[in-house]
């Protein structure tokens, strides 16, 4: 049994959340080896050789490479594949966007969002928004899997010595081609791996009185979240979405503030440890999650907390 | 330009589904099923290409069991021009639903697929994606913005950090995101004419698919359930309870 983890990286460093699926890789056993692919990326190759207890670090550094394209990169991570048992990555966009490519490249049925590893082909992901979690067995001679983040504690990061090997395919399909990005920056820690999240959902009102939920962040070390209901209204961001669609967290401490709390939300936070929800309807579904609930206008409690921190 | 848009039928998303009582599977009996929410949007954004001069006829598709005809005469009502259902009862997974699309890709030679991201039921989000492999052609995944000038299609996709804009080559693979458009809701006369508009049905061994599972569901759980905590009657008593009790702050 060997495991082939995919590094997630921007080509400088990689991606701690590369780490879960090293951990997962780990809770089934076996050889561990991860597979950088990108352009000028040694740096990220040699961050991944001190992963411990990772036999070598294959990379694939070659201009096509860029911006992580799928259809570059899927026959690449697809050709290393071949050799192993396991493949796993961690359920970023990136990872959903290339594994199932990879997986039908080699005629596999991938396996999405493992929050459970029960044996060496055998697996639990949530369905119907974390709902139910479903076993599944896979037949395939190769498993392909998506790894859920928040399930595996992130495997050390330093310590170990593993060998760098390139690979020298150039995969190049010609048919998608980089723009450019609007990418968030940020001070605060990224939204899943932050140990507070504090989100606002429509009762904010606008974009301007999520500078509330900053500042409250800023105090607290947090990363700052939100319903979808608040980035369809363009309060904030796409990438600041927690739940089924959008990015699952499960930090120490998760505050609602203005969100009912829909089931669609529920499965990007019900995992957290500590869950408070502030909401002037003390009716609403956010409520049966909670840990500790305040029903409250928001607008009264959030400089109140802000002053009491 | 030809568009074929793939349809899933699923579980309503109002609904809070169940297990059977011997956890086997989810138990699906007297659900409200409904189309895909994310398909929904891919439907509605193959409509807006035609009203824009750009999409010349809408193919909508479905896979899966007869009732499937439901979601594909929905999906005529927004305003597809036709349908096509490969029929089958067994259970099909992502690579099986991705080979029957090919094959049908190979017949009707479409510009442009359009999926939704995921499905709301498997939650696999993948079926787009094994598609852009089996066929070669460029996919954009999780789209909230597409746009075709003429044998290219610029798409924005949401990803973690923020968006990503990609130009593709057409024929292309894009999979809907939430924010690509609003849904419409159709028309009583568009649904009666719907039920006039064609209709043919297909299914895996006509398409030359083996759609055998590779993957076998062998039971279902709830997830630990969490009970609902207390109510604090105000700042200072929850201040209080995240520093003393729960320990999260300090
Ligand atoms: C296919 C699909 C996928 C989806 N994916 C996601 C997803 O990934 N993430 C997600 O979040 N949603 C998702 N949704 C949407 C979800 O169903 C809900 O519509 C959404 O979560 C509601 O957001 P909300 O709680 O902010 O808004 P609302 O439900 O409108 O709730 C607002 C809350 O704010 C409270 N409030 C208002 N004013 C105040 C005030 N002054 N003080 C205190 N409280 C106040 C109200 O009492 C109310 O409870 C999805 C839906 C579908 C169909
Ligand atoms: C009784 C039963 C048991 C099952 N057990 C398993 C299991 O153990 N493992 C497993 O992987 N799956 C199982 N499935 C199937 C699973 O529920 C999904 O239906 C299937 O895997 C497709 O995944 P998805 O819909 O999540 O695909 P996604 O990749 O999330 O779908 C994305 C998009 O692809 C298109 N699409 C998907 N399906 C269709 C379709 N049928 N027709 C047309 N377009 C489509 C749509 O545009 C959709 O928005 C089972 C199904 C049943 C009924």
């Amino acid at each position: 049994m060997s495991t082939l983890v995919i590094a997630e990286h921007d080509n400088d460093s990689m991606n701690i959340a590369t780490l879960n699926s090293v951990a997962a890789a780990q809770a089934m056993g076996g050889d561990i080896d991860i597979l950088v692919v990108g352009t000028a990326c040694q740096a990220a190759a040699a961050q991944a050789a001190q992963v411990p207890g990772i036999g070598k670090v294959i990379v694939a550094d070659n201009g096509v490479y860029a911006h992580s394209l799928a259809e570059n990169v899927a026959p690449m991570i697809a050709e290393v594949a071949a050799g192993y048992s396991h493949v796993m990555a961690t359920a970023t966009t990136t990872a959903k966007n290339i594994i199932p490519r990879v997986a039908a490249l080699l005629d596999v049925q991938a396996i999405s969002d493992v929050s459970g590893v029960v044996s060496e082909d055998t697996f639990k992901r949530p369905i119907y928004a974390g709902n139910l979690i479903a076993t599944v067995k896979s037949s395939d001679a190769i498993k392909v899997l998506t790894i859920r983040g928040t399930a595996f504690d992130g495997a050390p990061a330093e310590g170990g010595s593993a060998t760098i090997e390139a690979v020298a395919s150039a995969h190049d399909s010609g048919k998608s081609t980089f723009v450019g990005e609007e990418v968030a920056v940020s001070d605060r820690p990224e939204l899943t791996a932050a140990d507070i999240v504090i989100s606002g959902g429509r009762g904010m009102g606008n974009g301007e009185n999520f500078d509330m939920l900053y500042s409250l962040a800023d105090k607290l070390g947090a990363a700052v979240g939100a319903s979808r209901a608040a980035v369809d209204a363009g309060f904030v961001p796409n990438d600041m979405q927690v739940g089924q669609t959008g990015k699952i967290v499960a930090p120490d401490l998760y505050v609602a503030v203005g969100i009912s709390g829909a089931i669609q939300h529920l499965a990007g936070m019900k995992d957290s440890k500590v869950i408070v929800a502030i909401n002037k309807d003390e009716e609403a579904p956010i409520f049966s999650v909670a840990d500790y609930g305040l029903v409250a206008d928001l607008f009264v409690a959030l400089p109140e907390l802000d002053a009491a921190l | 330009m030809k568009v074929l848009v793939a349809v899933k039928r699923v579980v309503d998303y109002n609904v809070k589904v169940r297990p059977k009582s011997d956890m086997t599977d989810v138990d699906l009996a007297n659900v409200k099923m409904s189309i895909n929410p994310f398909c929904e949007i891919a439907v509605e954004e193959a409509v807006r290409l035609k009203e824009k001069g750009i999409a010349t006829e809408i193919i909508a598709i479905s896979v899966g069991p007869q009732q499937c005809q439901e979601q594909l005469r929905t999906a005529l009502a927004l305003g597809a021009d036709r349908a096509i259902l490969v029929s089958s009862d067994e259970t099909l997974e992502p690579l099986a639903i991705a080979k029957c699309l090919k094959a049908v890709c190979e017949a009707e030679s479409p510009d442009i697929i359009l999926l939704g991201k995921q499905a709301i039921d498997g939650d696999n989000n993948q079926t787009g994606q094994m598609l852009g492999a089996l066929t070669g052609y460029g996919q954009a995944t999780f789209a909230s913005e597409l746009s075709i000038d003429g044998g290219n299609a610029t798409i924005i996709r949401e990803v973690d950090g923020g968006l990503q804009t990609l130009t593709l080559t057409l024929p292309a693979i894009v999979t809907a995101d939430l924010r690509l458009n609003e849904p419409r809701y159709a028309s009583l006369p568009n649904i009666m004419k719907a039920k006039k508009k064609q209709l043919d049905t297909t299914t895996p061994a006509d398409l030359g698919v083996d759609v055998a599972p590779r993957v076998t569901l062998m039971g279902v759980e709830l997830p630990a359930e969490r009970s609902a905590g207390i109510k604090v009657e105000d700042i200072a008593q929850l201040v209080d309870k995240l520093k003393n009790e729960a320990k999260v702050i300090s």
